[in-house]
């Protein structure tokens, strides 16, 4: 019992002996059973490999004690936690469902979303290609004569004060309107026509709760034989209807350079009915777009036959309408782009 | 443009309320913005007669009787020297809140109960006559409403007049458009039948003088005409009532007699009005000319202006002494002391007036009107409204009138076919109506032949085609007449703009990805180095932000650091929008590009994961991928990888479309690293489609579909075979040419090749990695054998070997 019958370096090997064996043998029982037959052979208390590592500490040099145990509690702890795993993986399993929580939230992915500007801008181009519509677009720097001069707008003229304009030299101006895009239009393609023109426009005003510099404009235009303010008026109040659900309109007369007549179009005040309220300021209705029908100096700037055609065109603020239906105080939350705000109207 | 519903009705005296008259201006004639009450802070108080009165001793209060209707005689002590027995005073019952705030309680008064309030004048907010209470001379019985023995109520419509229609920035020039809608006759308002009468004019064509004074035009261009009455002996004083309140009504202030009466005939009549102190005028004269270079003047509001020759001034003999159709000038003022006025009432070239406006930066109610442009042929019948209504209420002769500037012509008529009416209205219009709808408006119609000819009155000047004639009669009849159901149309011959399709899918894309779009404002501080390359705004709204941004991703950055001065990290955003490059010779050109930023967690937080992994460069790319496969489907998309920031080319079809990089930012030290992504659509090409007046229908040949469809591939019906590839790459081979070589090699069995594992460190010789790509094979018709397999492995092994020097990890 006295002599040294054992070297660290057999102790060691015989723990790694153990180990080895040990590691496979959990891993393959298949059953509860067999796993505590495999326990027991290992790590039982009365007759297990391991409680005859455990005695052979004592045979060792008292200085190679201390770095064995610690050794042997190293593989001990190992081949524990293997078969405590495999003890839990060989537990009779209920449905895999059940076991978690179900209450617990789900696996979100990030949501996205399109703008409210955007949404808008969509659903009325939704709504127009119903009845035929496509979609134009045209550049946002314009030469003066497609921004005013093709649009009947009268040199130095007080009709040019609607709209302060931002100059990039002499000749190119920010397009102040989409409606550049209905002579551009009529100028490639021949009539018929019937498009919806979504884009930016930009002005020379302040940046404050109810105006940006730059905005978005959806313009509609309609050019063919026989057209007439009736066509206008029944396809604007279709609009209406889809757009807003089913409501009134009233057209009131209005001044646009490149339009005549020119009418702009309310819908009721979907809040307080008519009665007038806050929203409404009072009338009772909500100023949604500008409309009627192509000047023919407008016409005839494109090079089409004002006598044989006439057609008629609409702009509308989307932003306007973001800002109503969504009750945004504040313009500049469009702008600002806070995904706090964004996040509200995503998906 | 303020409107006094008293005041309309007194040019056309209708029996609308103002409610009605609201609407039926929005529907006809032009919008009803603001409809606002004025004095309707005195409805609740009534007509009441004192019955008895006697004098509290030793004081200055009497102790009244008082009947207001209500059957019961009200005590009520008055502090008034001049209360009469039998005569009727305005009445606060106990209750009543006063103009000035005063709420009208039951109380004692020495002893005695007062039980409401006989009010004075300025106790009710009309004047500052507070000698006595304001006796009544009414038969009205007691108890009725003040407000209706009085006529002191008014509703104050404003009008929204645009640009086309001067002519309604008058009482009169509204009360026309009225009597056309409602058929009542317009008139003269009765307060200004009984004015004396003007002398008969020295008329001149470029000058004239009369009584020692005189008027001389250099140029009929900028004043075609000028009419000026002389008033000699007159008073300045406070105006009468009746004109106080006309000027109270439309929100203005009264000054004294004479500038009520200008600013009277300014609102009445839409004819700006200018009074000159005649002893002022050197040498009693009026020249009207161009300031001369060097010349100045002080304006009525007190600043000194400097002049050039653009400018049309109002001269005496000497020097400038008013701005032509501006603003009068202090040398001429009219002040206390004056007793002779010259008045000038002109037609001012509107170019001028406006280039002067501009230039003054100096916006009056008469620059405003000559913008627009006035009823010039009035010019000489108000010039005598003016002259007498000065006379009536400052008193003073009216001495001498000097009409100068010819005639104005009639306006060329307008030829109009009656049924392109009903064919631009889409609705049945007789010729009768249009022709009876115009006159009512004031426009001459004559028939000849299949059309009319229609001359519009002096005071139009909107009115130059037929089609200004149809909206005439539309808006007279009303839009709401017209019919609106939706016929049939035919089809447009504009296809789509690719552009607008290619947006749509690639915003679904990003949208669909969990990126939030945003639409940020273009304009950008710009950058020293880039100031040349990038589009400057000559009139920039700010000017920190002078340029128009030049890459989506300079506003998406800025748009980050928004969102983390805000503490939000966590920041997803894109956007399609315009990015603006500056060209040759100030050419701008315009690309339609999409701009993402990424930064933060890739997932929000859950449970199961506390800390998700911050998104990182292999996001970055997959977000640019996916654009250009939503932009270009089907085309070969390959991203090339960059240096420094940026961390690859976006390369379509072999072309440049774009890059992923990593952006800096102004950041706090919490946040995370973030990824942009910019692709450019497409361009928008800004020249001329075709010469003014004319068209290219070149351009509108549809375009069919660019992309070529996907070829189906037949499902498998015979098990795949796959195998693993653990291989040592050095780090010169790029993970995309192992993939190229393979795939040269395995032939095409070859279904999927995925690269499933990046290992490097121990075990490895220095400069390499491990890559591990599993390879699936499928034979359409049979099951391949293993045999096969093998020596696919085997010469892909030697392939890459031999080809790139790869070899395979043997552990
Ligand atoms: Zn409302």
């Amino acid at each position: 019992m006295t002599d040294p019958a054992l070297t660290l370096n057999e102790f060691t090997a015989a723990l790694g002996s153990f180990e080895a064996e040990a590691g496979p043998a959990v891993a393959a029982a298949t059953e509860a059973d067999a796993l505590e037959a495999v326990r027991a052979k290992y790590l039982g208390r009365a007759h297990g490999w391991l409680k005859d590592l455990s005695a052979k500490l004592g045979q060792l040099p008292k200085a190679d004690r201390a770095a064995a145990g610690a050794a042997f509690n190293e593989v001990r702890l190992r081949v524990e936690a293997t078969l405590d795993a495999r003890r839990v993986a060989l537990a009779p399993v209920r449905d895999a469902g059940a076991l978690a929580d179900p209450t617990m939230p789900a696996r979100e992915t990030w949501p996205g979303g399109v703008h409210p500007v955007t949404q808008v801008i969509d659903e009325m181009i939704e709504i127009f290609r119903e009845l035929g519509f496509t979609v134009a677009l045209g550049p946002e720097a314009e030469s003066p004569w497609y921004n005013f001069g093709s649009l009947n707008f009268p040199a130095d003229h007080p009709a040019m004060d609607l709209h302060d304009t931002l100059y990039l030299s002499d000749d190119l101006v920010l397009r102040t309107h989409t409606s550049p895009v209905q002579v551009r239009t009529l100028q490639a393609y021949p009539p018929p026509i019937r498009v919806l023109i979504p884009g930016n426009v930009h002005r020379r005003d302040p940046f404050d709760a109810s105006h940006a510099p730059t905005f978005a404009q959806v313009e509609g235009l309609v050019v063919d034989e026989g057209i007439s303010f009736a066509d206008l008026k029944a396809t604007l109040t279709h609009f209406a209807n889809r757009f807003f659900g089913a409501t009134k309109t009233r057209f009131r007369p209005s001044y646009f350079p490149f339009t005549e007549p020119s009418a702009e179009m309310d819908v009721l005040c979907g809040v307080c009915r008519g009665s007038g309220c806050g929203v409404c300021k009072q009338s009772g209705w909500i100023e949604i777009l500008g409309s009627g029908l192509v000047h023919p100096a407008v016409l005839e700037s494109a090079g089409v036959d004002s006598e044989k055609y006439t057609g008629w065109a609409f702009g509308m603020g989307p932003a306007r309408t973001a800002l109503a239906r969504h009750g945004i105080p504040d313009i500049r939350l469009l702008y600002d782009s806070d995904v706090r705000f964004l996040g509200q109207f995503a998906k | 443009m303020n409107i006094s519903h008293e005041w309309l009705k007194a040019f056309v005296p209708h029996a609308l309320t103002a409610e009605q008259l609201r609407d039926l201006m929005t529907a006809h004639v032009a919008t009803v913005e603001g409809f606002e009450r004025t004095r309707a802070e005195l409805e609740p108080f009534v007509v009441a007669q004192v019955i008895e009165s006697e004098r509290i001793p030793e004081t200055r209060l009497s102790f009244n009787k008082v009947d207001d209707g209500s059957g019961t005689l009200l005590e009520v002590v008055c502090g008034a020297p001049n209360v009469t027995v039998g005569a009727k005073y305005p009445f606060a019952r106990s209750g009543t809140t006063m103009p000035g705030g005063m709420l009208i309680e039951r109380r004692k008064i020495r002893g005695f109960a007062s039980n409401g309030m006989l009010c004075s004048p300025r106790e009710l907010g009309l004047g500052d006559d507070h000698d006595g209470i304001l006796e009544l001379r009414t038969d009205a019985p007691t108890g009725t409403p003040l407000l209706e023995v009085m006529p002191l109520s008014d509703v104050r419509l404003v009008m929204d007049v645009l640009p086309n229609r001067p002519d309604l920035l008058s009482h009169q020039g509204v009360a026309r458009d009225v009597a056309a809608v409602t058929g009542v006759a317009t008139q003269l308002p009765p307060e200004l039948t009984g004015i004396p009468a003007t002398p008969t004019a020295m008329r001149g064509d470029t000058s004239a003088v009369s009584g020692g004074v005189s008027v001389r035009l250099e140029s009929v261009a900028d004043c075609p005409r000028y009419c000026a009455v002389v008033i000699r002996g007159l008073t300045v004083g406070p105006s009468p009532d009746w004109l106080r309140r006309r000027i109270e009504a439309i929100g203005s202030r009264s000054i004294n007699n004479v500038v009520d009466a200008t600013n009277y005939v300014l609102h009445g009549f839409g004819q700006p009005v200018h009074a000159f102190d005649l002893s002022k005028l050197a040498g009693n004269a009026i020249v009207v000319r161009r300031a001369r270079a060097g010349e100045s003047l002080t304006t009525l509001d007190g600043t000194a202006r400097k002049l050039d020759p653009s400018m049309l001034v109002i001269a005496d003999e000497e020097q400038a002494t008013a701005l032509a159709g501006i603003m009068g000038g202090q040398p001429s003022e009219v002040s206390a002391s004056t007793t002779d006025v010259l008045l000038e009432v002109a037609t001012f070239a509107p170019k001028v007036v406006r280039g002067a406006r501009r230039a003054l930066g100096l916006s009056t109610d008469a620059s405003y009107r000559y913008e627009r442009g006035i009823d010039d042929a009035a010019v000489s019948r108000t010039a005598d409204i003016a002259a007498g209504l000065i006379a009536l209420v400052g008193g003073g002769t009216i001495a001498l009138k000097l009409d100068v500037g010819a005639d104005v012509a009639a306006r060329p008529p307008v030829s109009l076919k009656p049924e392109r009416v009903s064919r631009l209205l889409g609705d049945a219009v007789s010729a009768d109506e249009t022709a009876r709808l115009l006159q009512s408006l004031g426009f001459a119609v004559v028939a000849s032949e299949a059309e009319f000819r229609v001359t519009p009155p002096s005071w139009r000047h909107d009115v130059s085609r037929d089609v200004d004639l149809v909206e005439e009669v539309a808006r007279l009849r009303g839009y709401d007449r017209l019919p609106d159901a939706l016929t049939g149309a035919r089809p447009s011959t504009v296809p789509d703009h690719p552009l607008h399709l290619i947006a749509h899918r690639v915003r679904q894309a990003l949208a669909g990805r969990g990126l939030l779009e945003v639409r940020p404002l273009p304009y950008t501080r710009g950058s020293a180095v880039a100031a040349d390359a990038l589009v400057r705004v000559r009139n920039p709204i700010g000017d920190d932000e002078p340029f128009l941004r030049q890459e989506l991703l300079f506003t998406l950055g800025r748009r980050a650091e928004y969102n983390l001065s805000r503490m939000q990290g966590d920041v997803r955003i894109f956007e399609i929008g315009t990015a603006f490059l500056s060209g040759a010779n100030g050419a701008v050109k315009e690309e339609i590009r999409v701009g993402a930023l990424i930064m933060g967690a890739r997932r929000p937080r859950h449970f199961t994961e506390p800390e998700p992994p911050p998104f990182d460069a292999w996001d970055a790319k997959a977000l640019a991928e996916a654009i250009a496969h939503a932009t270009w489907p089907g085309a070969r998309v390959v991203l090339v990888a960059g240096e420094a920031d940026l961390l690859w080319s976006v390369m379509v079809e072999g072309t440049d479309r774009g890059s992923v990089c990593a952006v800096p930012l102004d950041a706090p030290v919490w946040a995370k690293r973030a990824f942009g992504i910019e692709i450019t659509l497409g361009k928008m090409p800004a020249m001329p489609v075709a010469a003014r007046g004319a068209h290219d229908y070149s351009h509108g040949v549809a375009q069919g579909p660019s992309r070529t469809p996907v070829r189906y591939a037949a499902l498998p019906v015979h098990p795949a075979a796959e195998f693993d590839l653990a291989l040592i790459v050095p780090d010169a081979v790029a993970a995309a040419t192992v993939e190229e070589t393979i795939r040269g090699t395995a032939g095409e069995l070859l279904e999927t090749l995925v690269v499933f594992d990046e290992y490097r460190g121990e075990g490895l010789p220095a400069g390499t990695r491990s890559l591990a790509w599993r390879l699936t094979f499928r034979h359409p018709e049979r099951t391949l054998r293993d045999k096969e397999i093998e020596g696919r492995r085997a010469q892909l092994l030697k392939t890459l070997h031999t080809e790139i020097g790869v070899v395979a990890r043997t552990n």
